[in-house]
């Protein structure tokens, strides 16, 4: 229906002049795009000038760490929604890593063999795993044509369940100080992770935007017949995006036994599906695929974070302050439609 | 015509969408009864003029009188209740629900327990199905049937809810010649019983066919109402494209002419292809620099073929040679790799990616090539963007402009530049012209002819006849799945292929 009135509105002008219809379109776009950014900046004033306190390293410290995963998570899933698709199993790869990766610390696995080995594989080797794990979802919905909610369904499902046999259920306690600098280190006053949050996040801008393959990405989520039919690797693009999504678990997954000093299989990575989902969307990236922005994913995820944080910090309990997330995740979804109206 | 009053008047409508005018001064008149055809090109004001009868949008100023009341729909849904009901080119009912819900949708009947009376229903809508000369099983699922039953089904809707005027945009675009009489035997139907239609399409002939008069729209303006029998087509067309008489005449019924290089050796041969039901025995072949017409009926099995040719689906029989060698594509991507192009005949789900802008649309297959070490040369991009948006004469803001806003014959553009920039050895076009105005088909009509000059070889999918007698160098018939004919140039005349289509001529 919409593109009929486009048609209308455009080829009407045909020498090009945008016009006030594009011009109230413009205005919608600048709603979706930067209302997160909006949203944001106005939190931001708010805190400055009410929350005690606000403006110090140590309240951006803690909250830059709290959206870390979530952000580092967020990316994985804005690639795969970005190709219309979406990934329920990220959670539960998160406990996979972190049931995974203790077992390189107990010294059993590799005896003798100095610390920055164990380290190294405990990185490494969960994350490839679960990076398999992803591309198995990825094989999943691209070969079999299984609805992604479905597929990715059966490694949120199992997936824990694997990472809880696998530990018995036990939370593994480590003391690895060169691991844990994964969470615990700084520079510059800054944790760790929020500079690997970071980088990433500028690698895989520039990766969405800059590269073959990031317009390939955008090209299936907006059109999925016409992408196959001009060459595209529909397959491929499919699975490595739900590779992506399962080594960004993986690492969130380390983060978080890394920030502990232990991994609980029950509850590593609980919950984070709902979280990422949320973070996408509140950032103005489109659910249904075809546009996606990760620099949004970061904006969404800090602004759902500050939402929370100004009213825990003003005295209003936890349980409201899930209220208002759901409140921000209306009002992400209300832009939405109206950028598309 | 007598003092009858008109059942429909709109007058002075004007409709601005932000700064852009898509309506100024536009008006429209339906007797009761009547066939109204209604004729513009892309951009004309014909889908707003009909948005804000139905409804759907609102006018800035300009009066509407239905039935000898002001008309203020705030909905097409509203519209409906009141009498007016819309057909839209893409049908708009639930494909997964049966032809009975499908009908009373909305209103279904309910007995004396207020639960849904089912018989009653199937009754009602096999008594309406019945008038209207259908045959099919009103508790099957709407998708179970062809197009063109589904747009019977939707026109038996809007009967069923005392419809005194029906708009049908566009309905033919995707109705094959014998779904299209099986149509206007309805609208005749629906005139008979005193209502009124008004009838947009892009097709000529169906309108002098179908149509009692002919409102023409230009720039948003009607620019003339006439009954049929007092303009013919050449004025029509002139009037439509506000050109002189004289300019049309020379230029022929499409922009199509005889190629000028010589042909060179055979390109690509199909010999014996099955695919599925539709395809069982389907050979053609293509020489280079040439334009091959691949002409038959909606299911003769046109596009089936093509797609397997270009590896979008696969056959189950027969064999295919490009460039001398066997080959057997099972993704398009390696078609395209070895130099092959495939423009299909449905531009929204299969030809553009509309949130994309056009530069992206445009370099989307030739995107593995611009990129060094996966990283999308920007410069060469722009500048191979920039060369075609010239080339073509592409109207648009410029490259950054999402296709969708385009028009349907500057997305075909965009879609042909897709591949043209690959320097293809083959284009298969589905359909090349289908729902583009009048003059953008003539751009597209000589682009294509330019490419076949340039030594580039076509095969072209057209349900206009002229289109093949004009554009093609060679025609291939086929009929429900098997070629039943070739004709060169010189053979090729409307009867000859006509007859092979619906006959089966022998080659």
């Amino acid at each position: 229906m919409s593109s009929h009135v486009d048609r209308a509105g455009a080829a009407s002008k045909p020498e090009g002049s945008p016009g006030l219809r594009s011009g109230r379109r413009a205005l919608g776009d600048i709603q979706a795009r930067y209302g997160a950014l909006i949203a944001l900046a106005v939190l931001l004033v708010f805190n400055v000038a009410v929350t005690p306190h606000f403006l110090s390293i140590q309240t951006l410290t803690v909250n830059l760490t709290q959206i870390c995963t979530i952000v580092i998570v967020g990316i994985g899933m804005t690639f795969v929604i970005g190709t219309g698709g979406i990934d329920l199993s990220v959670g539960s790869l998160m406990a996979i890593a972190g049931a995974f990766a203790p077992i390189f610390f107990t010294g059993t696995l590799l005896p003798g063999a100095p610390v920055w080995v164990d380290v190294a594989c405990g990185v490494v080797f969960p994350m490839l795993l679960v990076g398999v794990l992803g591309l198995f979802n990825g094989w999943l919905v691209s070969s079999f044509r299984i609805q992604p909610i479905i597929a990715t369904l059966i490694l949120f499902i199992a997936g824990r369940g694997i990472a809880q046999v696998w530990t018995n259920g036990n939370t593994q306690v480590f003391d690895v100080p060169e691991f844990q600098a994964l969470a615990l280190g700084r520079v510059a006053g800054i944790p760790f992770q929020v500079w690997i949050m970071l980088a990433l996040v500028a690698i895989a801008a520039w990766v969405l935007h800059k590269t073959a393959f990031g317009r390939q990405v955008l090209a299936v989520g907006g059109n999925e017949p016409a992408a196959r039919l001009s060459g595209i690797p529909v397959r491929r693009v499919k699975c490595i995006v739900y590779a992506i999504s399962g080594l960004c678990s993986g690492l969130a997954g380390l983060i978080v036994i890394a920030m502990n000093a232990a991994s609980d299989a029950g509850q590593v990575g609980r919950g984070m599906e709902l979280d990422a989902i949320a973070a996408v969307a509140v950032g103005g990236t489109l659910l249904s695929g075809g546009r996606a922005t990760v620099i949004g994913t970061l904006i969404g995820a800090t602004t759902i974070q500050l939402v929370r944080y100004t009213l825990l910090a003003n005295g209003v309990p936890d349980a409201a302050a899930l209220i208002a997330k759901a409140a921000i995740i209306v009002l992400a979804v209300w832009l939405q439609r109206q950028r598309r109206a | 015509m007598t003092q009858t009053l008109p059942l429909l008047r709109m007058t002075g409508i004007e409709k601005r969408f932000g700064l852009a005018t898509a309506l100024a001064g536009a008006s429209l008149e339906v007797m009761p009864g009547e066939v109204m055809g209604l004729i513009g090109q892309n951009g004309a004001g014909k889908s707003t003029l009909i948005k804000v009868l139905n409804g759907f949008n609102s006018h800035d100023a300009g009066e509407i009188a239905f039935a000898g009341a002001p008309w203020a729909a705030t909905s097409p849904q509203t519209a409906q209740r009141n009498g007016i009901s819309t057909i839209f080119q893409e049908i708009n009912l639930i494909p997964q629900a049966s032809v009975v819900e499908n009908i009373f949708l909305g209103r279904e009947t309910r007995n004396a327990l207020g639960f849904l009376s089912w018989k009653a229903m199937e009754k009602g809508a096999r008594t309406l199905i019945a008038e209207f000369g259908l045959e099919i099983d009103v508790k099957a699922p709407l998708s179970r049937y062809s197009t063109a039953i589904q747009q019977m089904v939707a026109i038996v809707r809007a009967v069923s809810f005392e419809a005194r005027l029906v708009i049908m945009d566009e309905s033919t675009s995707s109705l094959d010649q014998a779904e299209v009489a099986v149509l206007f035997a309805t609208i005749r139907r629906l005139k008979a019983r005193g209502v009124a239609v008004v009838f947009v399409s892009h097709k000529l002939d169906e309108l002098y066919e179908i149509c009692d008069r002919i409102t023409v729209m230009r720039d948003g303006r009607t620019v003339a109402v006439s009954p049929v029998s007092d303009m013919n087509k050449l004025t029509l067309v002139a009037t439509m494209l506000g050109r002189d008489l004289s300019e049309v005449r020379a230029q022929g019924a499409t922009a199509f002419s005889a190629g000028s290089a010589p042909l060179g050796p055979e390109i690509l041969s199909v010999n014996r292809l099955a695919v599925g039901p539709r395809v069982s025995d389907a050979s053609l072949s293509v020489r280079k620099g040439e334009i091959v017409g691949l002409a038959g009926l909606l299911g003769s099995g046109r596009t089936e073929t093509v797609r397997v040719i270009f590896g979008a689906d696969t056959r189950d029989d027969g064999d295919i040679r490009f460039h001398d060698k066997p080959v057997s594509f099972s993704e398009p991507a390696q078609a395209i790799a070895s130099g092959m192009g495939f423009c299909s005949e449905d531009r929204k789900h299969e030809g553009i990616i509309p949130g994309m802008t056009i530069r992206d649309n445009l370099t989307l297959a030739l995107l593995p090539k611009l990129a060094r070490l996966g990283v999308v040369d920007k410069a060469r991009q722009r500048e191979i963007v920039d060369r075609f948006i010239a080339d073509l004469g592409i109207k648009c803001t410029g490259p950054e402009q999402p296709i969708g806003e385009l028009s349907g014959g500057n997305q075909q553009k965009v879609l042909l530049a897709r591949w043209l920039c690959m320097n293809p050895d083959l284009v298969i076009f589905d359909e090349p012209t289908r729902g583009i105005d009048v003059g953008a088909k003539a751009e597209i009509q000589k682009l294509i002819r330019r490419l076949a000059d340039d030594g580039v070889s076509v095969l072209m999918i057209s349900s206009e006849i002229e289109e093949i007698l004009e554009g093609a160098d060679r025609t291939f018939v086929l009929r429900e799945g098997k070629t039943v004919g070739s004709f060169d140039r010189a053979e090729a005349t409307e009867p000859v292929l006509l007859d092979a289509m619906a006959h089966g001529a022998d080659a």
